[in-house]
């Protein structure tokens, strides 16, 4: 060979070529790079939308509240019927006492505004508790108002002009008094947790829509569970295979992907203005979310029954037993973990639903706790999009505030399905 | 309510009997029944419980409607020729006084006496009713009982019953369908008599306020749809602008690229997005997106209404990115392993794989899912309601206030109204408009796949 001695001089080592590999190679990771930055993207979209909630929402678990020393005078209460005292002007008093350069009619007026309305029911509590307080003095921590309790959280700019403030300076004087002799204290909300909705962001809570929701899950659960299981098992174990079980399935499939609000219409249109059944009850709002979470159950249980091997069944035939006994002894058994995994999604999802429930009038000032599923009631989502249209900035914290509990329930339901799956799922 | 539970301790003692007799037959040697102890107890309970119940709901049914033809037929001449809902208000006003209510009319003694024969005849009713029931049942049950034998094969009736309870519970899901078409279009249908079809389809004005007054500023409502149909496209396509590369890349990554734990790490984050409620996109958008739009475009001169088309888009699109790459992933992965290794064999970049292989190959799944996302960006609700616009708006800029098909449904609905106004049954028009197109784009998913799909090996 004579040719040994010279560079190789293959084509795929020519100028040209090597320039095109080094494009191909830019351009696979360029387009590693864009791919890579899709995924990071969408995990930056996570991570500001719970960080904006949880910023703007942790403070609506705090409240603040005020010592106030008052006296239960008898010129305010009377000792033999102490349920029907004047416990604004106790309170008042006791604001006087403690500032007693206040003495102009307006200025007492907003100088009795730092306290909550719920205040002066809080003193009658006290005395109701106590009844031998009649006639002496008790220092007792009230809940301050809202506008207090956000100059206390820092969300009122101090150096704007006053007139743009919410709270004028004469009250920020008297907070800073207080606060500088320790009569302020943020303390942990429990109203938030346990009331009703009121009108006063430090009065609301998410206590009332919380109970709402269950009543509407429970009665979902009951309606949407055995139905769904029952319409499945009867598809996939009896049905026989005809051309309209087809029918049915890509129907059922087709009803999965309905959009939630033509729900609420149906809801609306049967439950409401056919069968009249009390507006704003949880159990229409509960009957609207089992029509839609019904497919997701029927879906999930063929496919738990369908992933059983066929040997069981045919075993089970063999030593005698019925059709029915084959689905009751064994397939149910056997499939209900991963129908129960679905079955707790499906809930997680009817929990966080709110367009249809807008639509059957479940988005009614509900200020009473619910005690069945025929009261009046609201439920959390829907509390999370009332409070949202709420120009007042306390509630902006309440409705953050209210989206973390609504995560915090929907974050245990699916983990608890993830735990049954793991847990009780039987790989074959 | 309490009857009823009467009745069914009835049925479950009625169980317990049967079941102790079946096996009181044998000895204690079970093996030589026929049918399992069980079967024989559900056997009684059944023809005990079923005829009792039966009767029972049929009393409670028809026997308000006995009550009132009676109590109407007692009513003083005038009343009983007043005009149906005339009537009707009496009747459930004497009912709220019976049942210790206050009636909506002031207290007649016509009303007292319709009153007192109600809570007259609805005790009869019940206790009647009761009786009657309760005798049935204990009588079939005595005569099942008596046939309860070590031959009888009890088995099979009970089982067909179960079978039939299964049949029912199965169509309620196929009912659930037929009444969401039949309630929404026979209200949709009502609409149509007042507005004209083709007004609403093709109409371009859209303000469905009904005036009080007949001389009052634009007391005619428009019910022209077309604003609302541009809105709702126009802020899906924003979604899809966000979601589609988004969603369809992340899924490349995880499904190419990406190492088992990454795989394994990313995915949950996915599925947390995808497990957020709607109301929290909405609030999110609301709150921190439309603001933060609002001032960015004043910092370079540009004037974003402070519900722009653009924040409702980009959050829809950042809600179903999850959708997205969850079903490309889905297409991706079904595509085999032998034309991955084959091109990469052949000296093909992974780049080259992806987009000239794997891409065309998942094509119509991929398809499919971005049809079943658009599918979801036009039917989501929330996120529009408390982010976009609420007045009609026919244009086709971003950065203004649009309104959509789910947004007006929300806001012609919530609140009280009387049933039969063209407002509130516009509403009905829309949701059939939409159940249509929903239903519509998913059956096209479906048969995309179907059609064009490879089948592979």
């Amino acid at each position: 060979m004579t040719d040994t001695a010279r560079p190789m001089t293959s084509v795929h080592l020519s100028d040209s070529s090597r320039g095109r590999l080094r494009r191909r190679y830019a351009r696979e990771r360029n387009f590693k790079i864009v791919s890579v930055s899709a995924l990071v993207l969408t995990a930056v979209f996570l991570v500001i939308l719970l960080g904006s909630v949880v910023l703007n929402g942790w403070s609506g678990f705090l409240t603040t509240k005020l010592r106030l020393e008052v006296t239960y005078s008898a010129e305010h209460v009377d000792v033999d019927n102490p349920a029907n005292g004047n416990f604004r002007m106790i309170v008042l008093d006791g604001l006087r006492e403690r500032f007693p350069d206040v003495t102009e009619r307006r200025a007492l007026r907003a100088l009795l505004g730092i306290v909550s309305n719920q205040g002066a029911w809080d003193v009658r509590d006290a005395l109701l508790d106590n009844p031998s307080l009649a006639g002496t003095s008790r220092e007792l921590w009230l809940p301050a108002a809202t506008e207090v309790d956000m100059l206390n959280k820092g969300y009122v700019d101090r150096s704007a002009p006053e007139e743009l403030r919410l709270i004028d300076d004469r009250t920020i004087a008297w907070v800073d008094a207080l606060e500088q002799d320790g009569d302020l204290a943020t303390v942990f909300n429990w109203t938030f947790l346990a009331s009703g909705d009121s009108r006063e962001p430090e009065l609301a809570g998410v206590g009332g829509a919380v109970l709402g929701s269950f009543w509407i899950l429970l009665v979902t659960f009951v309606v949407s569970f055995p139905t769904g299981v029952g319409a499945a098992v009867f598809l996939e174990e009896f049905a026989p295979k005809r051309r309209w079980v087809d029918i049915i399935e890509v129907n059922i499939n087709n009803l999965a992907a309905v959009p939630s609000i033509v729900f609420g219409l149906l809801g609306l249109a049967v439950f409401l203005n056919v069968m009249h059944l009390p507006r704003s009850a949880p159990v229409v709002g509960g009957l609207t979310l089992a029509l839609m979470t019904l497919p997701t159950i029927i879906i999930t249980t063929r496919a738990a029954l369908k992933g059983i091997p066929p040997s069981i069944r045919d075993a089970a035939l063999a030593v005698g037993a019925s059709e029915v006994q084959v689905v009751s002894h064994f397939l149910l058994p056997l499939a209900m973990p991963r129908i129960l995994t679905g079955a707790i999604i499906g809930m997680a999802r009817a929990l966080g639903e709110s367009a249809p429930l807008l639509m059957v009038g479940m988005v009614a000032f509900v200020v009473d706790l619910p005690s069945g599923p025929t009261d009046p009631a609201t439920a959390l989502p829907v509390q999370v999009f009332l409070w949202a249209d709420s120009p007042e900035r306390g509630f902006v914290e309440k409705t953050s505030a209210a989206i973390m509990v609504l995560l915090v329930f929907l974050i245990a339901m699916n983990g608890l399905a993830v735990y049954l799956r793991q847990r009780f799922e039987i790989r074959w | 309510m309490i009857l009823t539970l009467v009745l069914v301790c009835l049925a479950v003692a009625v169980f317990l009997a049967g079941r102790r007799k079946a096996v009181s037959l044998t000895g204690g040697r079970t093996s030589v029944l026929h049918s399992r102890p069980v079967y024989h107890g559900f056997y009684v309970a059944l023809a005990c419980g079923l005829p009792a119940m039966s009767l029972w709901f049929l009393v409670l049914l028809a026997g308000d409607w006995m009550i009132d033809r009676t109590v109407v037929a007692a009513l003083p001449g005038e009343l009983r020729e007043a005009s149906g809902p005339v009537l009707q208000r009496f009747l459930n006003d004497a009912e709220t006084l019976a049942g210790g209510g206050v009636p909506t009319i002031g207290i007649t003694p016509e009303l007292e006496a319709a009153a007192a024969s109600f809570s007259h005849l609805t005790l009869l009713k019940h206790w009647i009713g009761f009786g009657a029931a309760l005798g049935l049942g204990l009588i079939a049950a005595g005569l099942a009982m008596r046939r309860i034998d070590i031959s009888r094969r009890t088995r099979q009736p009970v089982e067909r019953v179960l079978l039939v309870v299964l049949l029912a519970l199965a169509a309620i899901s196929v009912l659930t369908t037929a009444g969401i078409v039949f309630s929404v279009l026979f209200e949709a249908i009502r609409f149509f008599d007042e507005v004209p079809f083709l007004d609403f389809l093709f109409g371009v004005k859209w303000s469905p306020q009904i005036a009080l007054r007949e001389d009052q500023v634009g007391s005619s409502g428009a019910f022209g749809a077309v604003p609302l149909f541009t809105g709702t496209l126009l802020i899906t396509l924003i979604a899809m602008l966000v979601a589609g590369p988004v969603g369809l890349l992340s899924a490349v990554y995880l499904t190419e690229y990406a190492d088992p734990r990454l795989r394994a790490t990313a995915k949950p984050i996915l599925e947390i997005l995808a497990g957020i409620p709607t109301v929290v996109y909405g609030f999110f958008a609301a709150l921190v997106v439309a603001p933060a739009l609002r001032e960015a475009g004043a910092g370079i001169g540009l004037d974003v209404a402070s519900e722009s088309a653009l924040a409702a888009g980009l959050v829809m699109g950042m809600m179903i990115i999850p959708f997205v790459s969850s079903l490309t992933d889905d297409a991706l992965a079904a595509v085999p392993a032998d034309l991955r290794d084959a091109s990469l064999g052949l000296g093909a970049t992974q780049q080259e794989t992806v987009t000239r292989v794997i891409i065309p190959a998942a094509l119509p799944g991929i398809v499919a899912g971005f049809l079943l996302a658009v599918s979801r960006a036009i039917g989501e609700t929330m996120i529009v309601v408390m982010a976009a616009g609420l007045a009609a708006n026919l244009t086709a800029n971003p950065l203004e206030a649009v309104t959509t098909v789910t947004v007006q449904i929300v806001t012609l609905l919530v609140g009280d109204q009387e049933f039969d106004s063209a407002k509130t049954l516009a509403a009905f028009a829309l949701g059939l408009t939409l159940f249509l197109v929903t239903l519509g784009l998913n059956i096209v998913a479906l048969r995309m796949v179907q059609k064009y799909q490879e089948q592979y090996d």
